[in-house]
């Protein structure tokens, strides 16, 4: 498809010419800059010229993937409906999780409180205000033993959105499935266990980089012998966005966090084909549709070259990239709230047509507060309309072909390979981080895109535009007090009740382990299993390790 | 010339979601006050220490979690012990309706929620910000 070459330019050029030109003189364009929310400037129409021959050996279901990982898209099976749910005590959770699956979800997914996501007991002076609020409140084994009383674990994936303790919260599953009789071997779900983008977006570090690291890489090679079918770590970029990177941002920082984690498994002694393979993405669906597809597409080729080239892989599932998606938080309003809905369909639309394998669907009061039943009900059945009703699932990456797609795809590649080699250059992504790089990319990204905001360069629907006065508050959901002081009551109970002296030697044990070379998922089965608490367990760590700092970028 | 505004930025609490919060600084800063960012996970006790040693004339806090109605009351108790009632507390983030009266009780007026425009606050601060002296 190649364009022939002509004096008086390309077809596009010629058209430019001779039909627009004379078009614009008569009814002109609205105001530009036509650029997509990312600020990337688009032109008025795409072309096999813009291609420069489009690539059609990419084929779904081989190397590198562009077009989909399966080579029967959605007509084999769905992406799995994955909602993220957790608040107030784990019985609260416990309910919402059995309601979730009676409505046809598919999958669980656990939001912990911001006590146990910066391992910390709710009696610590940090967490005044913070138990139960934001997720599910776990201090102990005895609390994720209720968080999934009555739920089979052999039957169900449970995907945990936890990062600093994700190897306490994940030895804590991994002894529930044991006590229910369930195999290690065959059980799965996710960790979200992704360290670089806490350091770079949503800052919920402990220990300082080089340690956490390890921490990682010592679940790798636990999971490769014990847990096989786990995936180990959900590389994400959903913060990143949430924190106001651009696509390309996104996209470029996630996947180099992913090198990153394959160079520290490489460097632990580990075979990049033993434990890549369960390595997975977590990608936001943000509000441009195009860019967005672009951007899910482009993942699955850089991902799959780097594999191959990079680290020689030799396992194709070394070389698929499968990722999650979330829709954007960030895009959903306090005003008129009922708007999110469409918002949310249209932002998991972009994900399926980019392949996704797994989906969370937003709730309209997610500007608000945590969703409703009512609200996430709404929420998942955005996602069974999309996969029933619209026939999107019957054909595999539908846009395919669409010039502007390819495009678009070929220069998410091209800008991610630049800013890769910007970060080589630093010395790979945790010494980019020590440095603040993305950190600084991200503070940059996110004021300019403020500031079209208030320019109205950007209009947000009933934000800074078509602005009602007279909106009725919706009904939201009020997390008040109660689970602090049950859980509080709690920790004091678990305190007495349980051998301390084994307590003490397990956690003895770990910081012995953590000044020396040993796998820390050892001792820490140990801990869980003495009922030792999420705070005790950092804490040990904190006391060897120490906690990371960062120097604020504005 | 008038003195420039002091506003201390900060993060109470356990929450990392610091995108409002340096937008705001910067916003703040771009509009010509004088913005001090006390960065992460931040005790009312440290958040009011450091309002009187920057000699602070506005506090604005960014609270997303949930945890206002803990945090606020125990700064303004802070503030009047220590003899800085004249310091306007500021607020944004997700607040919930019900909870507008009582921080509006405890003396907190400016609460910004989702959606406000940045220019809003800057002229909502220049206008209630204690004079200097």
């Amino acid at each position: 498809m190649k364009s022939v070459a002509d004096p008086a330019g390309t077809r596009k050029q010629r058209w430019e010419r001779e039909v627009v030109e004379p078009a614009l003189g008569k009814s002109p364009e609205r105001k530009g800059p036509f650029t997509t929310i990312s600020g990337r400037l688009i032109e008025r129409l795409y072309t096999a010229d813009d291609l420069g021959g489009l690539d059609d050996t990419n084929h779904p279901g081989e190397f590198p993937y562009l077009r989909g990982i399966h080579p029967t898209g959605y007509r084999g099976k769905l992406w799995t409906m994955r909602q993220f749910a957790g608040f107030g005590t784990p019985e609260e959770t416990n309910q919402r999780y059995q309601e979730l699956i009676a409505a046809g979800g598919t999958g669980l997914s656990v939001a912990f409180d911001l006590p146990t996501l910066m391992g910390r007991d709710p009696d610590h002076e940090l967490c005044l205000g913070e138990v139960g609020k934001c997720g599910v409140s776990i201090m102990s084994l005895a609390d994720m033993e209720r968080l999934f009383d009555g739920i089979s674990l052999a039957d169900i994936t449970t995907s945990m959105t936890i990062n600093s303790p994700a190897p306490m919260i994940f030895a804590m599953y991994l002894v529930v499935a044991e006590q229910q009789g369930a195999d290690w071997r065959t059980i799965s779900g996710t960790i979200q266990n992704d360290i670089l983008k806490e350091f770079i977006a949503q800052k919920e570090y402990i220990f300082p980089p080089r340690p956490s690291m390890r921490l990682i890489t010592d679940i790798f090679a636990f999971c490769a012998k014990e847990v096989p079918r786990w995936n180990t770590i959900s590389v994400s970029g959903y913060h990143i966005r949430e924190a106001g990177s651009t696509a390309l941002q996104e996209l470029a920082f996630t996947l180099r966090d992913g090198l990153e984690y394959v160079q520290y498994g490489v460097d632990a002694g580990l075979d990049v084909d033993d434990f890549v393979p369960r390595m997975s993405f977590f990608f936001n669906s943000h509000s441009d549709f195009f860019e967005e597809i672009a951007k899910y597409r482009a993942a699955r080729k850089l991902w799959a070259e780097a594999m191959k080239n990079r680290f020689g892989a030799r396992n194709p599932r070394s070389w698929a990239l499968r990722f999650h998606t979330q829709t954007a938080g960030v895009s959903l309003t306090a005003q008129q709230p009922y708007n999110n809905v469409v918002r949310t369909a249209l932002q998991a639309l972009a994900a399926v047509l980019g392949g996704t394998n797994s989906l969370h669907t937003n709730s309209l009061d997610e500007a608000l507060a945590l969703p409703t039943k009512e609200t996430a009900t709404i929420a998942l059945r955005t996602q069974q309309i999309i996969a029933h009703e619209s026939g999107v699932t019957n054909v595999v990456d539908p846009l395919g072909g669409s010039y502007f797609i390819e495009k678009l795809t070929q220069d998410m590649i091209d800008g991610t390979l630049k800013y890769w080699e910007t970060i080589d250059g630093m010395g790979g992504m945790v010494a980019a981080i020590e440095r603040g790089y993305p950190q600084k990319e991200l503070a940059e990204a996110s004021y300019q895109f403020q500031q079209a905001v208030e320019r109205k360069e950007k209009i947000v629907v009933g934000v800074n535009d078509f602005i009602q006065a007279d909106e009725k508050p919706i009904e939201i959901l009020y997390i008040d007090d109660t689970a602090a002081g049950v859980q509080l009551k709690r920790l004091a109970e678990l305190k007495q009740a349980r051998d301390n002296g084994r307590v003490r030697r397990a956690l003895a044990a770990l910081q012995e382990v953590a000044r020396g070379r040993g796998n820390t998922m050892v001792p820490l089965l140990e801990c869980v299993r003495a009922y030792a608490t999420v705070g005790e367990m950092c804490d040990a760590l904190r006391e060897v390790w120490g906690e990371y700092e960062e120097v604020p970028v504005i | 010339m008038s003195q420039k505004i002091r506003v201390v930025i900060a993060k109470p609490g356990l929450d990392g979601h610091d995108r409002g919060a340096k937008v705001i600084a910067r916003a703040l800063r771009d509009a010509g006050m004088e913005v001090i960012y006390t960065g992460l996970r931040q005790t009312p006790e440290m958040i009011v220490s450091a309002a009187l040693q920057e000699d602070a004339d506005v506090i604005g806090l960014s609270i997303l979690s949930g945890a206002h109605m803990h945090i606020c009351p125990r700064i303004m108790e802070l503030l009047k012990a220590k003899g800085l009632d004249d310091v306007q507390v500021v607020i944004g983030g997700i607040i919930p309706d019900v909870d507008v009266p009582k921080l509006n009780g405890m003396g907190i007026h400016g609460i910004f929620l989702p959606g406000t425009p940045m220019q809003h606050i800057v002229d909502y601060i220049a206008a209630n910000a204690r004079a200097r002296v």
